[in-house]
């Protein structure tokens, strides 16, 4: 057996003697003390760079203690009343944010109606379904739907988008008019010439703009989790017999649920703090209400965009506070997204 | 290649059989992908949506009064996905049917977003190539044109000197804090990073919107007549509040997937660490890096609510950022969009074009530089 002739061999060799030399016995060995603490040209590195960051904190930790502390006077004197006021009218000290986070919130659901299936389907379809050769190109069409400016948006929105959106208003309140939501005040869908400026301008046609810039980010985020599925186990599910749909909602849907989720939430937090495509497209109206198609609305950052010009230092801390407000919800939403993608699976090296 | 079937006699007795080789026999005939849809199914899944589409012009047309394009694209997907629905339904299962419902579904969408995108570049070129003739577009500024001059006379000029001006001081001032924070959250680490980048991750999520009325409020309300009020410098200091903590954490992101491995052999070949950021860490991220900041400018240029609050719009050239108002791309394009004028608005059209150009060679560059990191390095390797 080979293995007993080099036993052999290595046991010839080992004939030969080799002596160590040992140190006197009574010499103290110790192992030397090693130090993580940074040194030199180390230590200045590792102070300016504790001082840059350290900067960084103070400015961005800066500007939301900020924010609170101006808020903190609005937020005092006018209670809770300013989460359930719907004026926003400085003059007569009648300041309430309902309308306004209620148009907020509105633009922000229609537009996720819209790029949540967008984006999964989006995903689903660069991951699984696209020939290899157009997979590149769709990323990069993602990616660059993500850096085309809002106003951009904004202005496809307006003058392209809304004479259609307005359309299809009219045919879902004529369709659908019974369900609050498709509801049009003070005009009859059935009318001979239809009062177009009535289904203009509303949270609906803000919110088909803002779809398309909160779509791309979800579409990133969930895109790159599902690239991130086991090669082996969708193989598996294909190799037991399941169709491509059948691996996707066995193997790719779990797996990627997390990254499904957050993405989404990460598209909600941007949706809700867009400025300019909604100040283009909407009327301002101060009014909390249900009806979506209807014309005129108004959101949080609408209103600052609109009102800061004017506003008396009382006012601008009304306007911090409203601002305020809709940082916290954006953060609460990120936070959110960020726990749930870190949470899942598919790791947190995501976003 | 054919086998001798063992007799049932020979079976008895343990043997072993070994397949024999016919040499006469006609060649195997190569076995089609596996993955690859026969014949048949290719023509149902085309032949489907062909039929489809008759029925869609049957029912458009000639049937029901619905007039128009997006009728006629809903009928035919509509039908499209029945026929091939049922189609599925006759060679198999509900499974099959789900399978060939989904894709089409998948599919369509996947089309109609390509489509929305196309059509958002499309019409914005379509819309704003008139003035973009008048080479004075780019080389004038607005002083003294009135919103119904035609496209002889002004330019957005002085909106892209702001913009680069703006965002040049903008970089000068998130460049270096935003990749040594992300430097000092990755290299440096410690309690404290982590408090820094809980910090910076949660100030991603502030509106543009609020940015801008942070620094109203700070830089031109508090300072009041001692600051320069609404001005360029300003507007930068705005869009570096907005982008720095996007540069940051996009950089840190970039940063954490340099391979460990590659600090380790620094280190451990006697290299100090601030030469192993300086000489590794960095040079291997530098494509990552360019990325990250290229489409965090690409962000900032197009990013209105900011300057809309702190620059105030000039309608000639202002080149001192500390000088009085400042115009920039997206502040013209807005401003001038709602005056209402039709050669106006024509002309906002023009800007979006020059500024939809701009972001487009942006995200271009960040491309191929993204694309860098995996050509030489590879070639490198492989010898």
């Amino acid at each position: 057996m080979p293995v007993s002739g080099a036993m052999t061999g290595r046991e010839d060799r080992s004939l030969t003697t080799t002596t160590i030399e040992s140190h006197e016995p009574d010499q103290d060995v110790r192992p030397r003390t090693l130090s993580r603490r940074a040194t030199g040209a180390d230590a200045v590195f590792a102070h300016s760079a504790r001082a840059v960051g350290a900067s960084v904190l103070v400015i961005t930790g800066g500007v939301g203690m900020f924010l609170a502390w101006q808020a903190y006077p609005t937020l005092k004197r006018y209670g809770f009343s300013f989460f359930t006021e719907q004026a926003w009218q400085p003059d007569e000290d009648v300041i309430g944010i309902a309308a306004v986070l209620g148009g907020t919130i509105s633009v922000a659901l229609v537009a996720m109606f819209f790029a949540f299936p967008a984006a999964l389907m989006m995903a689903l379809y660069i991951s699984e379904y696209a020939p290899a050769k157009l997979k590149a190109t769709l990323v990069s069409v993602i990616d660059l739907m993500a850096a085309v400016p809002s106003i951009v948006y904004g202005l496809w929105g307006f003058f392209l988008v809304m004479p259609h959106a307005a359309e299809l208003a009219l045919w879902l309140h004529k369709h659908l008019g019974w369900i609050p939501i498709f509801d049009v005040r003070g005009t009859d869908p059935d009318a001979a010439v239809w009062d177009t400026t009535r289904y203009v301008a509303s949270a609906f046609c803000a919110g088909i703009a803002v779809s398309m810039m909160v779509m791309p980010m979800a579409c990133a985020v969930m895109r790159q989790v599902f690239s991130q599925t086991p090669q082996g186990e969708k193989e598996a599910a294909l190799a037991l017999g399941a169709s491509r749909w059948g691996m996707i909602t066995a193997v790719v849907l779990p797996f990627g649920r997390g990254g499904i989720i957050g993405g989404t939430m990460l598209g909600l937090g941007r949706a809700l703090g867009e400025t300019i495509a909604v100040v283009l497209i909407i009327s301002p109206a101060f009014e909390l209400k249900p009806n979506i198609l209807e014309v005129g609305t108004s959101t949080i950052s609408a209103l600052i965009a609109g009102r800061f010009g004017e506003a008396s230092p009382a006012q601008l801390s009304a306007l911090l506070a409203a601002g305020f407000v809709l940082f916290m919800i954006t953060l609460v939403i990120n936070t959110l997204a960020a726990v749930v993608v870190n949470r899942s699976r598919s790791g947190s090296d995501t976003i | 290649m054919t086998t001798v079937a063992p007799d049932p006699e020979t079976l008895a007795k343990p043997a072993t059989f070994r397949p024999t080789y016919d040499d006469d026999a006609a060649p195997a005939l190569p076995r089609p992908g596996l993955g690859k849809p026969t014949p048949d199914e290719r023509f149902s899944k085309i032949g489907s949506w062909l039929g489809a589409l008759g029925l869609a012009w049957l029912v458009t047309q000639r049937l029901l009064p619905l007039e128009g394009l997006p009728w006629f694209l809903i009928t035919w997907f509509v039908f499209g996905t029945v026929v091939g629905a049922v189609s599925a339904a006759m060679s198999g299962g509900i499974i099959d049917v789900k399978d060939r419902v989904a894709e089409s579904v998948i599919t369509a969408t996947a089309l109609v977003v390509v489509a929305a995108v196309a059509s958002a570049i499309v019409f914005v070129f379509s819309r704003g190539w008139k003035p973009l003739t008048h080479l004075n577009f780019v080389t004038d500024d607005m002083s003294g044109v009135g919103p119904k001059d035609g496209f002889e006379v002004g330019g957005i000029l002085h909106a892209i000197v702001g913009s680069g001006i703006e965002l040049g001081i903008a970089l000068l001032i998130t460049l270096p804090l935003g990749i040594g924070t992300a430097v000092f959250m990755t290299e440096v680490g410690g309690r404290f990073a982590k408090v820094v980048r809980t910090v910076v991750e949660a100030m991603t999520a502030l509106p543009s919107i609020v940015a801008g009325l942070f620094i109203y409020t700070v830089f031109i309300i508090a300072l009041g007549t001692h600051g320069p009020g609404r001005s360029g410098l300003a507007a930068s200091l705005a869009i570096s509040v907005m982008m720095l903590p996007i540069i940051a954490r996009a950089a840190d992101v970039v940063l954490r997937v340099v391979p460990g491995g590659l600090r380790e052999a620094s280190l451990a070949l006697g290299a100090s660490r601030w030469r192993t950021v300086w000489h590794v860490v960095l040079p291997t991220a530098r494509p990552g890096l360019a990325t990250a900041v290229i489409l965090g400018v690409a962000r900032g240029v197009g990013e209105t609510s900011p300057v809309l609050l702190t620059s105030g719009a000039a309608g000639f050239m202002v080149t001192n950022p500390t000088d009085g108002a400042m115009n920039s791309l997206p502040l013209f394009i807005y401003s001038t969009v709602r005056s209402g004028e039709p050669t106006a608005i024509t002309r906002a059209f023009g800007a979006a074009t020059v500024l939809l150009i701009l972001v487009l060679v942006l995200f271009v560059t960040a491309r191929l530089l993204a694309r860098q990191r995996t050509g030489p390095s590879r070639s490198r390797s492989k010898k």
